[in-house]
């Protein structure tokens, strides 16, 4: 067994993921992934499943793991009960592992993300918040939202939500005990490191491109080269 | 002998849903998105039906999208969910009811991946207590807060003040039902009518008297993909998946979308204007969407709550032609208005897509 493979097998992901693929191709024809990226988890799932670990390596650094969505309807299709979605969870959390996620353009966004999920799992206590739900970055929430986050107070109150107040409810601030018992189970469970590790291998990508990290962080954001989507020709 | 396989296929795909006791936990995505929802949700089950549904103010986020978005390890996950057990069982209670699809995905997943992997369980345990001094029970019944509403559908029905007919015809509504790829695509066990034939929507809809229609991409994923629309230039992804499933059911005329999940009726909702903006193309008639409305919005419309008690205003399709066709007493001009008929402005309006 190849190296890389050992590691993927130590994922809990892997084990309930891959267990005897036919390669007959269901989870490519159900997913909503290969529809519009150029991907195909029947290749991915073929690749890791023949341990080939020189085609895992470029699977680590490739565009291809992170186009999946995790919807999981190939779990639901797949005839042989695999589950190419947690073995695309695996390479995944592999690649970050490894560092391997700044060498491809999609691989790169785990900045941003990471920055705002877990900026907002331990500072207000949930994964999205309209604190730092900013309209720029979401023209798509529509003139409404725009109407909603310029009278938060106002519009949340009349919502029945308890935002900006103490208590149950909707929206309502998380008392300081337990966002650092958010804190706690990340410093325990490998979250902070991980965090820590994103940062470190991303300002060294960010340096070696020539940005500032936050000018990094706002172009992984937005920047989308072609050649991603199936109808389109390859280039910058 | 052929109806009596069909019956025991169906029972298969049955969940005895308890009837009272639960320890709520809310949704990053409703609450931020739907608030209304989730207030509405505790007060017609608590308030109008009767039933015990205890909060604590010390839950937290499941943290289910950081783990589908990839930022954050297997096991941090669990122990954040640990935590929410924790807080039930110091609470007093053994069914969970959660108001997000992810957050009941990834309960699912934590709870069966322990079942395989007892070792894996005795680990969270140690960590949770190392972290936070807790110990927890495991719920003895996950749901998602739809299959609650559905198993008080028809206790619902008989206190209607409206029902999904065209008030002037008398027919049914025809009702698009999304459900949610998390509901039932990873444990069809799980979910009321499994992945094959969910029923958690589908049953609401006619108890309360729609038409539920059927379309090729009916099970289609709304697009949502987590990283796939949280990074801005993914979207692309996501505005394509709901094309795709508003493409396939615009020739069915749907009057209305019922959806499950907390981020769907974002999407399909948003998706609707954005498709606008760019195509000029809309799905409704005289260049309005097609309303989509969660479960407990469309509860509270039946139940003859007030449109604007229930945040039919900030969606961003006007659902109007809806509650004209079924009949609804609403007052326009107190639609955008706060607390105490508090003047707050409006919105400003697409340029395509009309609203209101």
């Amino acid at each position: 067994m190849g190296k890389l493979y050992d590691e993927l097998t130590e994922d809990y992901r892997f084990k309930e993921g891959l267990k005897t693929c036919i390669n007959c191709g269901t989870c490519t024809a159900i997913c909503p992934a290969a529809e519009f990226y150029r991907y195909d988890p029947r290749k991915i799932v073929d690749t890791v499943q023949r341990r080939d670990e020189e085609g895992i390596l470029e699977l680590l650094k490739s565009e291809t793991i992170w186009y999946c969505g995790e919807c999981m309807s190939c779990v639901t299709r797949c005839p042989r009960g695999n589950g190419p979605g947690l073995v695309v969870m695996a390479l995944r959390n592999l690649s970050t592992k490894l560092g391997y996620f700044t060498e491809s353009e999609k691989g790169r966004q785990l900045y941003p993300l990471t920055k705002a999920l877990t900026g907002n799992i331990l500072n207000l206590g949930y994964c999205v918040h309209p604190d730092t739900f900013v309209f720029r970055d979401h023209p798509e929430s529509g003139p409404v939202f725009e109407w909603v986050l310029e009278h938060k107070q106002d519009v949340y109150d009349r919502m029945g939500a308890a935002y900006g107040r103490q208590g149950e409810g909707a929206l309502r601030i998380i008392p300081q005990e337990d966002l650092d018992e958010l804190k706690a189970i990340f410093d325990e469970t490998g979250g902070t490191e991980r965090i820590e590790l994103v940062e470190k291998f991303s300002e060294k990508k960010a340096a070696e491109m020539g940005m500032t990290i936050e000018e990094y962080r706002k172009y992984t954001f937005e920047h989308c080269s072609r050649g991603h989507f199936n109808n389109e020709e390859a280039g910058i | 002998m052929i109806y009596q396989g069909k019956q025991k296929i169906w029972s298969d795909y049955q969940k005895e849903i308890p009837d009272d006791h639960w320890f709520y936990v809310r949704s990053c995505i409703r609450q931020s998105f739907f608030p209304a929802s989730e207030y509405y949700f505790l007060k017609i089950c608590r308030d109008m039906l009767g039933r015990d549904i205890y909060e604590s103010a010390h839950h937290t986020t499941c943290a289910g999208i950081a783990y589908h978005c990839d930022t954050i390890p297997q096991e941090t996950a669990m122990t954040v969910v640990a935590r929410q057990f924790a807080l039930m069982t110091e609470a007093g209670y053994k069914n969970l009811v959660t108001s997000c699809i992810t957050s009941f995905g990834n309960y699912c997943e934590i709870l069966e991946t322990w079942r395989e992997f007892p070792e894996l369980e005795a680990r969270i345990r140690e960590k949770l207590w190392k972290a936070c001094r807790r110990e927890f029970e495991k719920p003895e019944y996950i749901a998602h807060a739809s299959d609650l509403v559905y198993k008080l559908r028809d206790e619902i029905a008989s206190r209607a003040k409206y029902r999904l007919v065209d008030a002037a015809s008398g027919e049914p509504l025809r009702v698009v039902e999304h459900i949610g790829c998390h509901y039932s695509k990873m444990f069809p066990h799980k979910g009321v009518g499994g992945a094959e034939y969910p029923c958690v929507l589908s049953g609401m809809a006619e108890a309360w008297g729609g038409k539920v229609i059927d379309y090729p991409e009916r099970r289609h994923c709304c697009g949502f993909g987590f990283r796939q629309y949280f990074v801005k230039a993914n979207r692309g992804y996501s505005v394509s998946n709901t094309h795709k499933k508003f493409e396939s059911m615009e020739p069915y005329h749907p009057d209305m979308i019922i959806t499950n999940c907390p981020g769907c009726p974002y999407f399909l909702d948003r998706w609707q204007y954005v498709i606008a903006e760019q195509e000029g193309k809309t799905y409704g008639k005289g260049g309005r969407g097609i309303p989509v409305l969660t479960y407990e919005e469309l509860a509270g419309i039946v139940l003859g709550i007030d449109p604007w008690d229930l945040g039919l205003q900030i969606h961003q399709v006007g659902p109007e032609p809806l509650l004209d066709k079924m009949g609804v007493e609403y007052d326009p001009s107190r639609k955008y208005l706060g607390l105490d008929e508090k003047d707050i402005l409006k919105p400003g309006l697409p340029t395509v897509l009309k609203c209101c």
